[in-house]
């Protein structure tokens, strides 16, 4: 086997020092640095803002101030081990990022998924979009000075919340979804709990949009603002809601399905004027069609098991555990020195709230990753910010930087 | 009873009622917003959070006053004082009732009764405006001075559209004092519909009552024209670099401003203390049959108690509000009470409305804020202002 060129010493280059600007280029300018503890940018961005009165005349964002070295924390973790620090990248849709992981290692491992597993996985993937996408409503409107909405988005998200420690025992950080299927079976009367959600929450995004869209203000503070032209978006690798927002039906759910997303009906949300209120109502309208999606999992969920018949992947049954040795021997043997995983190189995508999100995982045949790097959605629609607040209002720029919806977590791994 | 003590008197009874009301506005603030937001709001100091204003102040003024290095001294001093200065004399010049005759003395429920009365209080308010922009620009930080730079172009653009809008019942009622305002809207058509501005012939002020509410809600820097401190942008605005008392002056200018816009709004245009419909039907006797309703109400939980606590609690409110009851029904007591009764339930109820927009509307963006101010108020305000001078020179 030919060296792959990750497994080669890489002398770092560092990049010439840029200067940031601390005097304004010119006399009637203002230098502004906002963040990174600022209100309105959603985690530790920082945005060296130069203003002329309060016209962006150009937007420089820095990142880096969230780095927690997740990437490289995987190589130092069992392949298992890794699921929980996938949680914590993206940490308001954290089953997408173990989905994701999960899909990557299984297609190292060439793993068949029961059916039940995977209809649970989009379940829960979306439940997590739905998450994902009320927190963002929340704090987007919260942004644009309407207070009550984040307490509103909220009460609905306590709900899911509750849901998920209902499968999971934990409410943020599941790691529901594990190599090889999911962590538990489900718990009893889980349908009962997710009917009663499901049922009633398209009532609530009507709602939502009732008391945004019936509003003046809401409308003149979003239409039109926080343009930027398709083609710069392509360049910029922008995907998620911010592209289909632009017209383009790009949607990994539909593209390249996972997980038997291709077995469920629903539809790609668009929008064509590509402005924040566009942005607004595909969201919206994702979170009314992932509504659908779980009402789906949740009728046509199949029998069977909820792993994969791969004992040495899997932990074994705790009652089989203490009666058969096999069994004994593959618990041991998956907890103290975790599984093997065949050399190789594999890339996998999935459709996270926020975008594409994906994962390039190269193994070196031993029980630990060899180099994990996530192709993070918050960090490719950030690279469009300084185009998009080019030439805007200081108060649209708010409303522009929610409409991407970017989590710092996300961002820089 | 010489002029100077009976001033002294009157102006000690303003200052603390002021006072005490201004730091329960917060409170019942905090309380309607958190409804309004499925919360509960303060609940921990005293029963329902009822202390909640005393802990806040109490430790607004045992922190330290912190003055950052970089601060233009005197001006980051004398900022919160002009502030808080304009925001409190006003309410000397607002008359809260009628005459009083009690024990031989005749006065004024007012602490001075001005022939120009309107026009004092708009000037004072607009000088309030110095308060906000020194504060932005003595802090010497990009935000704060954005904030000082919005808020003085905010308050000098809707001043216009407010002095307009007051205009227009001033041509009706022909005086600028407030107390004679009063006066001009006495009265019933047909036997009930009461007289007030909104009301009066030859032209109803109510478009110009709405005028002035919008740009009251300007002038005070409430929601949602609260760019001056629009905390998503611009951090907390003007009094970002401030704190401990400092920062308390400001948020007891905006609250002050508050009541003096309700007020005002209350006697041009609701009649100041005037009841809502003829004593003969019976409008004195409303303030009784609602503290009689809360003291039954109080009695009926009381026998249902929800909490062990309420056993005790709830009979001794119910009581306490049977006995205020009563006093509304003393008659030398109640030539004073009645016409505080009605002037405290309309301005309360328009400081409601300031708390609801809060919780429910968005922020207006900076120019479209300038936009509206030029091509809808002014224009608007200036239509109404000649239709009302039309109608009153032709009746």
């Amino acid at each position: 086997m030919s060296k792959h060129p990750l497994f080669e010493e890489h002398v770092a280059t560092v990049p010439a020092e840029q200067e940031v600007p601390s005097t304004p280029s010119a006399p009637r300018r203002m230098t502004l640095n906002m963040g990174p503890q600022h209100p309105s940018t959603h985690g530790v961005l920082r945005i060296v803002l130069e203003l002329e009165g309060e016209t962006i005349i150009s937007a420089e964002p820095d990142i880096g101030f969230l780095h927690t070295g997740i990437e490289k924390e995987c190589e130092q973790k069992h392949w298992q081990q890794v699921v929980t620090l996938t949680d914590r990248v993206d940490y308001l849709s954290n089953l997408s990022n173990n989905l994701v992981y999960a899909l990557t290692v299984e297609k190292l491992l060439q793993l068949e998924i029961p059916p039940k597993a995977q209809w649970s996985r989009v379940m829960m993937a979306e439940l997590s979009r739905l998450n994902s996408h009320l927190v963002w409503l929340g704090t987007h409107a919260l942004d644009i000075g309407a207070m009550s909405m984040f307490f509103y988005c909220f009460r609905e998200r306590e709900d899911i919340l509750r849901i998920l420690e209902m499968f999971s025992g934990q409410r943020m950080m599941t790691s529901y979804i594990r190599i090889g299927g999911l962590a538990l079976d489900h718990p009893r009367g889980w349908q009962h709990a997710l009917g009663k959600f499901i049922r009633a929450f398209p009532s609530k995004v009507d709602e939502y949009e009732d008391l945004l869209d019936s509003n003046p203000i809401w409308t003149r503070r979003t239409k039109g603002v926080g343009f930027i032209s398709l083609a710069d978006m392509l360049d910029q690798g922008v995907t998620g809601p911010m592209i289909r927002a632009a017209g383009v039906p790009l949607d990994c759910r539909k593209t390249e399905p996972y997980s038997s997303y291709d077995k469920f009906n629903f539809k790609v949300a668009t929008r064509t004027e590509n402005d924040v209120y566009a942005r607004y109502r595909v969201r919206l309208q994702e979170m009314r069609e992932s509504a659908k999606i779980i009402t789906q999992a949740l009728e046509g969920m199949p029998d069977g098991s909820w792993h994969a018949d791969a004992p040495h992947v899997v932990l074994p049954d705790r009652e089989k555990m203490k009666t058969q040795m096999e069994a004994l021997i593959y618990h041991f043997k998956i907890v103290t020195e975790g599984f093997r995983v065949p050399a190789g190189e594999v890339y996998q995508c999935i459709e996270s709230p926020r975008g594409e999100i994906g994962y390039y995982i190269v193994s070196d045949g031993t029980s630990k990753p060899y180099r994990v790097h996530m192709r993070t959605p918050s960090f490719g629609n950030l690279q469009a910010l300084p185009t998009m607040l080019k030439g805007i209002l200081l108060a649209d720029s708010i409303a522009a930087l929610g409409s991407m919806d970017f989590v710092l977590g996300d961002t820089d791994r | 009873m010489p002029y100077i003590v009976l001033s002294l008197i009157k102006t000690l009874i303003v200052v603390l009622v002021l006072m005490h009301t201004l730091a329960y506005l917060q409170w019942v603030e905090r309380k309607v917003i958190a409804h309004v937001q499925l919360r509960v709001g303060p609940r921990r100091v005293g029963p329902h959070g009822l202390l909640q204003p005393l802990a806040d102040v109490i430790k607004l003024v045992t922190k330290e006053g912190m003055i950052p290095s970089h601060v233009n001294t005197p001006f980051y001093f004398l900022a919160p004082f002009i502030a808080v200065l304009f925001a409190l004399i006003p309410m000397c010049l607002i008359p809260y009732g009628g005459d009083i005759n009690l024990f031989g003395i005749h006065t004024t429920m007012q602490v001075t009764d001005v022939s120009i009365g309107v026009l004092l209080v708009l000037g004072l308010s607009g000088m309030g405006v110095y308060g906000v922009a020194l504060a932005g620009w003595a802090s010497n930080n990009k935000y704060s001075l954005m904030g000082g730079l919005r808020s003085s172009a905010q308050m000098i653009s809707y001043e216009l559209p407010m002095a307009l809008a007051i205009a227009a019942p001033l041509l009706m009622l022909n005086t600028l004092s407030f107390r004679h305002m009063v006066d001009a809207q006495t009265g019933f058509y047909f036997g009930f519909l009461p007289k007030w501005a909104i009301f009066q012939g030859p032209f109803p002020q109510i478009f110009s009552f709405i005028l002035f509410s919008i740009a009251g809600f300007a002038e005070t820097n409430r929601v949602p024209f609260d760019l001056p401190e629009a905390e998503n942008e611009l951090v907390a605005g003007f009094h970002t670099e401030y704190s401990s008392m400092s920062f308390a002056a400001f948020f007891m200018a905006e609250y002050a401003n508050m009541v003096t816009v309700s007020c005002v709004a209350t006697l041009l245009f609701l009649g100041g203390w005037q009841p809502l419909w003829p004593a003969e039907y019976g409008s004195s006797f409303l303030p009784s049959l609602i503290f009689l309703a809360s003291a039954v109400i109080c009695f009926l939980h009381a026998a249902r108690p929800a909490r062990p606590f309420d056993r005790i609690t709830l009979p001794v409110f119910g009581v306490l509000f049977l006995i205020i009851a009563g006093v509304f029904l003393i008659p030398p007591v109640q030539q004073i009470l009645i016409p505080l009764f009605w002037f405290g339930a309309k301005v309360g109820g328009i400081l409601f409305v300031f708390i609801w927009v809060r919780a429910t509307l968005p922020r207006f963006r900076y120019d479209q804020l300038m936009r509206f101010a030029w091509t809808f108020m002014f224009p608007a305000a200036l239509i109404n202002l000649f239709i009302t001078g039309l109608l009153v020179a032709v009746s």
